[in-house]
């Protein structure tokens, strides 16, 4: 594109019309009387306006705006432009996406680390990904970054980062942004005495932290985050980091309302671990601090190792499970959860769920979304659940081919009979059978 | 006038319900029956040898079946658009006919042929055969786009009248009117080739277990029917050991090469039923799997990135890993779990594997555990699977791996659950893999986990007889539910707490884009800038960004999205209005031609992005 002056009625007629460029010789009325005033044309445009529309384009668009003239770069650069970033970073070997450039990262780097506030670094499987990413962190130094997430999009690689790396890369961010609000580093090796450096620094201002299955952090460690911020509302951690104490830390009058707990239940030597139980009493003192939290467990377990949850009232909302679950653990869930508000079982055994199902409806007045895979229910037993259960089901997903047809309704008739329960169209989710 | 015609077989290899062939006899004075094959193309082509001999086969029956009409069928080596002028002069050709193909690249390769025969006056009659129903009708009644979930699709067939009934098979007298004189050394030219011909050296004697043919199609129709019949119930029957090996009443195959007729089929399901039930007509769930089969060939028909992620509109762009290794052990059956190799093990000796046990395998790469393209898995079964046709392969990966159709995502098959719910016994597991034929059946699924004793005494020990399992499944599976929420979240702003939470909704994708993504040269999804509907999911994903930017006081990026804990799954579309995606999908059939200078637009738009972010 040229750099002079561009009128700016030549180059609408440029767009608007074919014959653009023939008109262009011969201005018509009006090109000619706007022609005449030399202020009124593209690179004069306010800042604010051009602001404005910069808004609405991409970045690539902006940067080939920004050689237009003078003025529409000064507003390239204008920090309003650059307070979030995601860096993506991806190696052509491991991944099908493409990587933020380069010379883009220095730039960003030189002319506005300072700017950035929402900053987000998605990586691949590969170790040399998760490396660039921690390089740039540990280039952050000017900068007050208000969000931080670690995004692995495949494998997770920031775990192959050697630990002393990593942690010194984020307490770089830790030490210089001291206004850190959210924080997502789930799946990395952050340990410890980084997250002492983190309270250290951000004690006031953190409100989110999430960090499932980051095996280098122990209970202590999270004790610590809970003791001294008393602002977060928002917490996800791996079972093995739930104890009484966090949950009463939690729940201490210094401290807000807890908003999301998110648990998630793995097994390091799949079958063979045993879990720690959780008093009921620590439970009834969060729910009395935070008495509209949800807490969502995530369970990836075999079946014998389900043993010690749900024994006791458990005051969950939402529950996944992402293997098979025995009948006779969902039975407790209908007996022992009755703030439930969302299920997903992925797999059950070959025995039908009707009568857990039923319990559920029953006890678990909350429940407005339930999805089962591999689950067989009879058809009458499943009517029956979603009947009990009525409108306030606003999420209902089962597999058809898990629904056994029975005397009472054959899979044509389930249909009819679950919509009109429900009081909307419902279909069963189908499978090519192809 | 003098009517020499060609019939060109592609599919639809079979003399019953063939109207374009009828076209050809119609008032012919010769006719003469082609099939066209590059046997140098052959042998580089990604087809295994399984579907190459059920191809012969099936040639070789239809040339009997015309020897029994005083015929013979002629097939040309070389490329239809070398062979066909040559074929025009020779014969003195005067009408082309041959079955409609509704895939992209069908569409392309027939469109250059009909302008041919133009040129070389010949009249080309184009007729409809391979799908019950016209496609382009459907795409209409749907506000001229294609329906994207099933029950939609449903919904617009129960509207349609029903396919046209089949035609009967060619008979002697209507080919005797226009038989032409075989020549002597018609073997030497045209005869059917040999796998040796086409480049497969040591191929093994042995009996496939599907054979390929309209006769043997015919037979397993009576079979197949026979069954149902007998069954007189027409549920889908329960999965158990027996479903998960190939079938003598198996249909699929027969299908995709058109051996047999789908009206036919559907015909006598229909009568079936209707004979059988003395009552009023069948319920479209009758004809479920044939018409999965049209709901994949209506999609893909104005499609011609439906095989692919990048570029493809109706496909949600997912990060996938690239691992070779990793690939190559799911194709060759050396994952370590026994279910999985068992299937693979399968697919490659008889090309036929159970729509379940396709669920299994194609979960396990992608979403499930191996978090590797759904690209990869569909080239591996374009090879080994006889029923893989473009659009419905295609369009099955696409399901299974969650990445259209609007899926639920929350559940995922166990690779080792799965099996032993199906078939307890393990004796399809000792079938296919006969090393681990002496496994209890407890162990069969999980050897790793049978003690050393127990491996000892089934003379397999793990790790150095079979493979170890290759990933830790309760734990890839955590990371791919992760996974698969920020990508969907990315595609709607919806941010409340419940399992269908991150649905995205067909009026989301085509709103226009407010503000593209700062993402410029680390886009997501190349081709953001010149496709308008690659974009979808990337406006969207932008939009779910600047909302948090914009609200007060403004929430995190990419942690706020998901401070909404659990949405798990994606949305059923069912409910969504019909026509609102009508924009999307009618922009986005632009002829084949262009995509290539589309793609260097696209490249040409990264390079720019570069230096002129360098500027001052």
């Amino acid at each position: 594109m040229k750099r002079g002056r561009v009128n700016i009625t030549s180059k609408c007629q440029g767009f608007s019309s074919t014959e653009g460029r023939i008109k262009r010789q011969k201005p018509g009325p009006l090109g000619s009387s706007l022609a005449q005033r030399p202020a009124e044309d593209w690179g004069s445009l306010p800042h604010h306006v051009v602001l404005h529309i910069f808004q609405y384009l991409s970045l690539v668009d902006r940067a080939r705006a920004s050689s237009v003239c003078r003025r529409w770069n000064e507003v390239f650069h204008i920090p309003d432009l650059w307070r979030r970033f995601e860096f993506e970073l991806n190696q052509p070997a491991t991944s099908y996406l493409k990587s933020t450039h380069p010379d883009l990262i220095q730039q960003i780097i030189k002319r506005h680390a300072q700017h950035l506030q929402y900053v987000s670094f998605k990586v691949d499987s590969c170790t040399e990904s998760a490396e660039a990413a921690c390089n740039i962190l540990s280039q952050l130094v000017n900068c007050t970054i208000k969000t931080l997430g670690l995004i692995s999009t495949a494998r997770p690689s920031f775990m192959d980062v050697s630990q002393s790396h990593f942690v010194s890369a984020l307490t770089v961010v830790f030490v210089n942004s001291k206004s850190l609000s959210s924080i997502k580093i789930d799946d990395t090796p952050v340990d410890d005495p980084s997250l002492k450096v983190l309270v250290a620094n951000n004690s006031d201002t953190l409100k989110l932290l999430k960090m499932s299955s980051c095996p280098h952090v122990s209970p202590a460690g999270i004790l610590c985050v809970a003791d001294q911020c008393h602002g977060l509302r928002e917490l996800a951690l791996n079972y093995h980091l739930l104890s009484d104490e966090l949950l009463l830390a939690l729940s201490s009058e210094k401290h807000v309302h807890l908003e999301h707990l998110r648990i998630d239940v793995v097994s390091e030597t799949p079958g063979q671990t045993h879990f720690h139980t959780i008093k009921r009493s620590s439970w009834e003192a969060l729910i009395r601090h935070s008495p509209k939290v949800n807490i969502v467990m995530y369970f990836f377990l075999e079946e014998e190792e389900f043993e010690p949850f749900f024994r006791e009232e458990t005051p969950v909302t939402h529950l996944y499970f992402g293997r098979a679950v025995s009948k006779e653990m969902l039975g407790r869930i209908g007996l022992n959860c009755p703030r439930l508000v969302e299920l997903v079982v992925c797999a059950n055994g070959l025995e039908p769920l009707d009568e857990e199902l039923i319990r559920i409806a029953e006890r678990c007045k909350n429940l407005t979304a339930i999805g089962l895979g591999e689950c067989e229910v009879t058809c009458s037993g499943f009517v029956e659940f979603v009947k009990m259960c009525g409108g306030r089901l606003t999420q209902l997903s089962i597999m058809e081919e898990v629904l056994i047809p029975d005397n009472s309704y054959n899979m044509e008739q389930i249909h009819s009979e679950v919509s009109k329960h429900l009081g909307r169209m419902w279909f069963p989710d189908m499978m090519p059978t192809w | 006038m003098v009517v020499n015609s060609v019939h060109w077989f592609r599919k639809g290899l079979r003399l019953h319900d063939n109207p374009a062939l009828q076209e050809a006899l119609n008032g012919a004075d010769t006719v003469r029956c082609v099939y066209i094959l590059d046997p140098w193309f052959a042998g580089s082509a990604n087809v295994g040898v399984n579907r190459w001999r059920f191809l012969l086969e099936s040639l070789e029956d239809l040339d009997s079946s015309l020897r029994k009409l005083n015929s013979r069928l002629f097939v040309v080596r070389g490329q239809p658009t070398d062979v066909f002028p040559r074929l025009f002069k020779e014969w003195n050709i005067t009408r082309l006919t041959f079955e409609y193909d509704s895939e992209p690249y069908g569409r392309e390769r027939d469109g250059a042929i009909i302008k041919m025969a133009q040129e070389f006056g010949v009249e080309t009659m184009v007729r409809n055969s391979h799908t019950l129903y016209n496609l382009d009708k459907i795409i209409e009644m749907n506000n001229n786009r294609p329906p994207l979930t099933f029950k939609r699709f449903q919904a617009i067939v129960s509207r349609l009248e029903l396919p046209r009934k089949p035609l009967p098979t060619i008979t002697p007298e209507q080919m005797d009117g226009c038989r032409v004189r075989i020549a002597d050394n018609h073997d030497e030219h045209y005869s059917v080739p040999s796998l040796e011909e086409l480049g497969f050296k040591n191929v093994s004697q042995a009996d496939a277990v599907w054979k390929g043919g309209e006769s043997e199609a015919l037979e397993r129709l009576n079979k197949h029917l026979d069954r149902k019949a007998w069954v007189a119930n027409f549920e889908r029957p329960r999965i158990n050991m027996l479903s998960l090996l190939a079938s003598p009443t198996g249909l699929s195959p027969y299908l995709r090469f058109g051996c047999l007729s789908c009206r036919v089929f559907y015909y006598n399901l229909r009568d079936l039923y209707m004979k059988l039930r003395k009552r009023c007509s069948p319920p479209l769930s009758l004809f479920g799997q044939l018409l999965w089969r049209e709901f994949f060939y209506t999609a893909a028909t104005t499609n011609p990135a439906f095989d692919r992620m990048e570029g493809n509109p109706v496909c949600v762009q997912i990060p996938w890993d690239h691992n070779p290794e990793a690939l190559a052990k799911w194709a060759e059956g050396r994952t370590g779990f026994p279910w999985i190799d068992a299937i693979m093990t399968q697919l490659r000796q008889e090309g036929w594997i159970h729509h379940l046990a396709r669920h299994a395998v194609a979960c396990f790469l992608t979403r499930g555990d191996l978090w590797i393209s759904w690209e990869c898995g569909m080239k591996v079964f374009e090879e080994l699977l006889l029923d893989a046709d473009w659009s419905v392969n295609a369009g099955s990966w696409m399901w299974l791996s969650c990445s259209a159709f609007f899926q639920q995502f929350f559940h995922c098959y166990c690779p080792v659950g799965f099996g032993k719910r199906t078939d307890p016994s393990g004796d399809y597991i000792r079938r296919y893999i006969p090393k681990l034929k002496d496994y209890p059946n407890r162990y069969i699924y999980e050897p790793w986990n049978a003690p050393e004793s127990v491996q000892k005494a089934a003379n397999c020990v793990v790790g150095v007889d079979y493979p170890k399992p290759m990933i830790n499944h309760a734990e890839s599976s955590r990371l791919n539910i992760e996974r698969m929420k920020q990508v969907y979240q990315q595609l709607s702003h919806y941010r409340g707490l419940s399992l269908l939470a991150s649905v995205p909704t067909i009026q989301e994708e085509v709103e226009p884009s407010l503000s593209d993504d700062s993402q410029a040269s680390g886009s997501s999804t190349p081709g953001v800038q010149t496709t308008p509907q690659t974009n979808t999911t990337t406006t969207t994903a932008n939009k779910t960004m600047t909302d948090a930017e914009t609200a007060t006081p403004p929430p995190a990026v990419v942690v706020t999205s998901s401070s909404t804990a659990t949405p798990v799954s994606a949305m059923p579309l069912a409910t969504a209005p019909p026509g609102i995606a009508a924009q999307a999908q009618r922009k986005r059939s632009w002829p084949t031609e262009l995509q290539s200078a589309q793609r260097c637009s696209q490249s040409k738009l990264q390079h720019t992005s570069k230096p002129s972010t360098g500027q001052e």
